[in-house]
């Protein structure tokens, strides 16, 4: 994690890793957000301490994803709960307890229900991790000192510089139209590596 | 949708935290409990429940040494304290996941102020629940045997028992809780690390909170992450104490063999954990001064559930009192006259007037408001429901079918350490818990104040952007 402040670099040559606006309510950080979204910008992003109400469909994003992977894994819990049990006490070592049938469907129900949950949870919460990229802890946001409130009561829009439609002026222009309380340009820090590697969702 | 945080005027609604209470006074009043040095209190706590948790140590050493003996168990009273303390420490463990799912998908935004607290009472209180099972089978080198691993002779475990649905069951819930609570502080996390002032706390808070930088493109997965988490516990969270209940309902044993067990399990595992959730609730929100974040009103919710939890379960006991009776099964209606007036009559009156009765008084409001009133009536609770399952372990076993193999139980100054030693463990981890992790959700408890509606503004341009999602310009037209 970076701790010194922007580096203000003099080489007017470097293009800036992303332009940061703050903002102080949600509304605004919204409305700014529809702005970029109306202008065809695609690689931008709102930062805010928590969700905000209808901002997916302000920046004109896709549904998430995330249901497709936890379906699959729910299902394969199902199922090798029950291949499970159902080669242990079935196939591999039969075993007759209360004049019972060795296997039997309705007693193997809890696990299979359990696994389901266990599986789903795990690709819920990896899958989550997945989608988002994390963990990342080298971000070239965390390059800005003022960004640092975005967890605590600011409101943040970034656009990064790979975006099609990026003008280092126009853009400026345009976040500077959307009443952005602060605007600058935040830098990469680190040495090689893509900071941006293509979203895995595509739909941005 | 525009106004779905805002709370709903016509019906009396008021905000759901306190005068003046802005953004970065959440951030302040939840952070700074973990930046500043820990009051006197919280130390003699510490130290007091460590202490305790020694004797837990201590007593499971001497356990392991010697052998079940050194508890009361006999026969045949096969199972004692060591399953209601499991079942005890279980039952406590149901709050957090109801809380956190349950209430969750019925959007009861009030959730918010008790959830993270709720779950990490969970977390613990499930771990103590571990402890006895594992430690109860007497030989403990033999405890893998709940594991599906084939034991010397090859022999699988046999899924057709409840005991082993149990481990599943169990271990589920613990690790699916654990993730959800994780998932839930990801966020809270970033903030303790954006406030962090040196470099030991920018380092572990950083790592903790793997980089998360609020992104919306973040916070949509995110936020279908946690519905469907919660979607997935709140079966799950019905499950687990079912399942408990079937290692007693699946056996002939008269008083446990019976189909009202599973609703009325869970109900009691509900009443309890809310008893606990309370308890610690009413101490801490003193203590660390979080008034203005768990108001009145999130303690009176929690008091109507208690009083509905505790009427279920008071609901239970009549109907299988009658059922043992118009069941016209000797055996069963003789453990229920036995229950109420043989020589455990203390602890079934006991039970029954911590559990059904004294929440009662929260029918009315004078009661259900004041926070003395509500601070006794959860010490009951969580008297009442250890009680519950002493009982219905305890009254069924001690007079079995055969006159002759009648007994009784006592415990023995070991099972009182064990069972105190586990809250010692409890009360260590919670207070270690509230020492360096935001008790209150702070990203959530954000989301539910007024301004954090985009609408909230007063000139409010009410639907310029609304509905309409429309895409991005798909092409660049030129």
């Amino acid at each position: 994690m970076a701790t010194e402040t922007k580096e203000t670099r003099d080489g007017e040559d470097e293009t800036p890793a992303l332009l940061l606006a703050e903002f102080n309510t949600p509304a605004e950080v919204l409305h700014a957000a529809e702005k970029f979204r109306d202008a065809g910008y695609t690689q931008f992003d709102t930062h805010s301490p928590f969700p905000i109400h209808g901002m997916d469909a302000a920046m004109g994003m896709k549904d998430s994803k995330l249901g497709l992977i936890v379906f699959p894994a729910a299902l394969t819990g199902t199922t090798l709960a029950f291949l499970m049990m159902w080669w242990m006490n079935g196939v591999d070592y039969p075993l007759i307890i209360g004049g019972k049938p060795p296997f039997s469907l309705p007693s193997q129900v809890p696990i299979m229900f359990e696994l389901t949950i266990l599986l789903s949870a795990f690709a819920t919460v990896f899958g989550m991790f997945h989608l988002n990229r994390l963990p990342r802890h080298h971000h070239p946001l965390f390059n800005s000192e003022r960004f640092k409130s975005f967890s605590d009561d600011k409101f943040f829009l970034s656009v990064e510089s790979n975006d099609p439609k990026w003008d280092l002026e126009r853009t400026k222009k345009l976040l500077e139209s959307c009443h952005a309380s602060h605007v600058e340009l935040v830098y990469d820090d680190d040495e090689g590596g893509a900071d941006f590697e293509p979203e895995p969702s595509g739909g941005h | 949708m525009s106004s779905a945080n805002l709370p709903i005027k016509e019906l009396g609604e008021t905000p759901l935290v306190g005068e003046g209470v802005t953004f970065k006074s959440i951030s302040e009043t939840v952070c700074r409990v973990t930046e500043n040095k820990a009051p006197r209190g919280w130390w003699i706590g510490f130290l007091i429940a460590v202490t305790f948790t020694g004797v837990m140590g201590a007593s499971i050493g001497y356990l392991f040494w010697t052998g079940v003996g050194v508890w009361g168990n006999n026969a045949p009273v096969y199972w004692a304290w060591d399953i209601t303390n499991f079942v005890w420490w279980i039952g406590i463990g149901h709050a957090g996941t109801l809380i956190s799912a349950v209430l969750f998908l019925f959007r009861q935004k009030w959730r918010t102020a008790i959830n993270r607290f709720a779950e990490a009472m969970t977390i613990f209180a499930v771990i103590c629940a571990l402890i006895f099972p594992g430690i109860h089978v007497g030989r403990a080198w033999y405890a893998y045997y709940m594991l599906p691993l084939p034991n010397e002779m090859a022999i699988w475990p046999n899924f057709k028992s409840p005991l082993i649905w149990d481990v599943f069951a169990v271990s589920t819930y613990f690790t699916v809780s654990l993730l959800f609570w994780y998932v839930g502080l990801v966020p809270d996390f970033a903030t303790l690390r954006d406030r962090a002032k040196n470099k030991y706390r920018r380092v572990v808070y950083g790592a903790l909170a793997l980089g998360w930088r609020g992104a919306n493109r973040h916070w949509q997965n995110y936020e279908r992450a946690y519905l469907i988490l919660a979607a997935i516990s709140t079966p799950l969270v019905l499950s687990v104490h079912s399942v408990v209940s079937f290692d007693f309902a699946t056996s002939l044993m008269p008083g446990w063999h019976t189909t009202i067990f599973p609703p009325y399990f869970v109900a009691g595992a509900v009443f309890s954990g809310f008893g606990m959730v309370m308890t610690l609730m009413l101490l801490t929100r003193a203590v660390y001064g979080m008034r203005s974040l768990v108001l009145m009103k999130h303690l009176e919710l929690m008091n109507k559930i208690m009083l509905v939890t505790g009427s279920l379960v008071g609901y239970a006991y009549a109907m299988e009192f009658f059922i043992a009776w118009y069941g016209a099964n000797d055996y069963e209606w003789f453990v229920f006259k036995n229950r109420a007036g043989g020589p455990y009559a203390w602890a079934y009156w006991t039970m029954i007037s911590c559990n059904v009765i004294s929440p009662q008084l929260f029918w009315f409001k004078r009661f259900r408001t004041s926070i003395p009133v509500m601070f006794v009536v959860s010490i009951f609770i969580n008297i009442g429901m250890w009680f519950e399952r002493f009982v219905i372990i305890v009254t069924s076993l001690h007079r079995d079918f055969l006159p002759s193999s009648w007994g009784y139980f006592r415990p023995t100054l070991i099972d009182i350490f064990t069972y105190a030693g586990t809250l010692g463990l409890f009360f260590t981890a919670f207070l270690l818990f509230i020492r360096w992790v935001p008790m209150i959700a702070i990203a959530e408890v954000k989301g539910v104040l007024p301004e954090a509606d985009p609408h909230h503004e007063p000139e409010g341009h009410a639907d310029e952007h609304g509905e309409g999602a429309h895409t991005p310009a798909t092409a660049e037209a030129e």
